[in-house]
């Protein structure tokens, strides 16, 4: 396979030169903050914070969901590396008010130890308060049952905008872990895979796949799924991918199958190369099954937030609905990975 | 000539060497990580041995403790990842559990090790058998306490031995953490990539030690 050409300068240097990008896109409304690390310029005294975080790499996330309502700070890593203990450390410092950090990012082996060293430095050295919460929506990961086995994809993005928003509110921190965590439950996904993305540095893709094979179930750095399958059409493999979906629903004692008249949030994700026409063919056919189940869809999210380089694949996000939910989802937000004014299409 | 002990200026001299062979191994270790993971556990130890070098170039006549210990933060803050955290944890409560200690004989090798796997295994929640680094270093360090009255060569021969062996056992492992998990029966038949680094990091310290 020929190398990926990739428009870059020094390979080891690209995840700090687009953090100091990303500082740029954000025009003065954030700060570039220690080594790596971005914060909102004006964090009100007294709020409860929100940091996200993880590896580079999958741009616009997570360090794109800084802003208004949204998260207050990100800690980001090399690419596809965890941010270190300093850099969380740094972070945290940066976005504290006084009332606590709730510490909000994708549950893989290497950002909960990091994250987790950070937040014994930030509470042993500086006394801050830190909680954590864990992302888990990839229903192909792991059984409901172990659910601490399970990776966080793209249903990060509608979280941290639930997350986001009921930090606005919360009062405390343990207000703000339990919406989170509401959040969290609510929201569920699945993502395929067609072809790889490439580490910047090695210009090496990150796995390998048949031309004529689809990993159903894969993860964002090209984790293996539950199967390879052929490859098909959009109509065939979107009611894959929702059965997936609603069957995890049913199988979770944590929480209600989804039924008639339930209200969802659905996203539709680009893995990188798929395109925005692939995304809105697989969602002409999600809209036609989800009405077909009896779903409200509450509103729609579509493009290419969480990605891996130039991997070619779609993911679906669920969120079910409630009123709480809605009414951080309808709170207006501005960042550079998403924005959204008051409320919601079509409402 | 087989070293008999080392001192802090030794102990600094062979991580220096350690780190080196890392830094030549990165392609073989981004090639064990392809199979089971997404193929940058080699990057990220190259940039952290060249983290460490680095710091080694400033820890002259400090106690060799503390020589480990830099190598060990060095490679936390400049690696980040899962990789950063556990390696970090190895070198740093390795180095820790060291003291003041002004040689390094057979009895510090263990002491050493033994801290190390204790830390990498607290940190991480990985267990012997659960295809990771642990399944090299473990094996090194119950080796290291087993021979810890024998003469620094043969210890270091015999642990470099073990860690080498559990390497290799790690191929027949099914993978139960991490991101090569999900894999299942698939992750069977390829070591796994971390504890290719151990067997290296500590096959490198016997071959300094043996001259």
């Amino acid at each position: 396979m020929s190398s990926i050409r990739k428009l870059i300068n020094d390979p080891l240097k690209v995840a700090d030169e687009l953090v100091e990008g990303l500082v740029e896109a954000y025009n003065g409304e954030c700060v570039h903050v220690g080594q790596r690390s971005l914060a909102l310029k004006n964090i009100p005294d007294n709020k409860v914070a929100l940091l996200v975080g993880g590896g580079s790499g999958h741009e616009p996330i997570y360090h794109g969901l800084v802003g208004r309502n949204l998260a207050d700070g990100a800690a980001c890593g090399d690419i596809f590396a965890a941010p270190p203990p300093d850099i969380v450390l740094e972070a945290t410092q940066a976005v504290n008010r006084g009332n606590g950090v709730l510490y909000l990012y994708g549950n893989y082996a290497g950002d909960v130890m990091n994250f987790d060293m950070g937040a014994e430095l930030a509470e042993d050295d500086e006394g801050i308060d830190v909680r954590t919460v864990l992302i888990w929506d990839d229903v192909c990961s792991a059984p409901p049952t172990q659910k601490h086995k399970r990776r966080g994809i793209a249903g990060l993005v509608p979280i941290v905008k639930l997350a986001g928003a009921a930090s606005q509110e919360a009062k405390t921190l343990n207000e703000l872990e339990a919406a989170a965590k509401k959040a969290v439950l609510h929201t569920r996904s699945v993502g395929v895979s067609m072809s790889p993305g490439s580490i910047p540095a090695t210009g090496k893709p990150t796995f390998e796949i048949d031309e004529d094979k689809i990993g159903l179930g894969m993860g964002i750095h090209g984790e293996p799924g539950v199967s390879e399958i052929p490859m098909t059409t959009a109509d065939e493999l979107t009611p894959m991918m929702l059965d997936l979906i609603f069957k995890d629903f049913e199988d979770d004692e944590e929480i209600e199958a989804l039924k008639e008249g339930d209200e969802v949030l659905f996203f539709v994700n680009s893995l990188g190369s798929t395109t925005m026409m692939e995304c809105l063919i697989a969602l002409r056919k999600a809209k036609e099954l989800l009405t077909a189940k009896g779903l409200k869809v509450y509103d729609v999210m579509v493009g290419p937030l969480v990605t891996c380089q130039e991997m070619a694949g779609i993911s679906f996000s669920i969120t079910k609905m409630d009123d709480e939910l809605k009414r951080y989802w309808d709170a207006p937000c501005q960042s550079v990975c998403f924005s959204k004014m008051e409320g919601r299409y079509g409402g | 000539m087989p070293k008999e002990t080392l001192n802090a200026a030794e102990v600094r001299e062979m991580l220096i060497q350690v780190a080196d062979k890392i830094i030549e191994s990165e392609p073989i270790l981004s090639e064990a990580d392809r199979k089971l993971g997404d193929g940058d556990h080699g990057i990220g130890m190259e940039r952290g041995m060249n983290a460490a070098k680095a710091k080694l170039d400033t820890t002259e006549g400090e106690p060799l403790g503390k020589q480990f210990m830099s190598v060990g933060m060095a490679m936390m803050s400049s690696m980040g990842g899962a990789s950063g955290a556990v390696f970090g944890t190895l070198f740093r409560n390795g180095g820790k559990a060291l003291g003041d200690a002004d040689s390094f004989g057979a009895p510090e090798l263990a002491t050493f090790l033994t801290a190390a796997a204790d830390g990498v295994m607290t940190r991480g929640g990985a267990k012997p058998g659960d295809k990771t680094m642990v399944d090299a270093l473990k094996p090194a360090a119950d080796k290291a306490e087993e021979v810890k009255d024998a003469s620094l060569p043969d210890a270091i021969q015999a642990v470099a031995e073990a860690a080498e062996a559990g390497k290799d056992a790690s191929s027949a492992m099914r993978a139960t953490m991490g991101r090569a998990h999900t894999l299942g029966d698939r992750s069977i038949g390829h070591p796994d990539a971390g504890a290719v680094s151990v067997s290296i990091i500590i096959g490198t310290m016997r071959d300094y030690v043996m001259g």
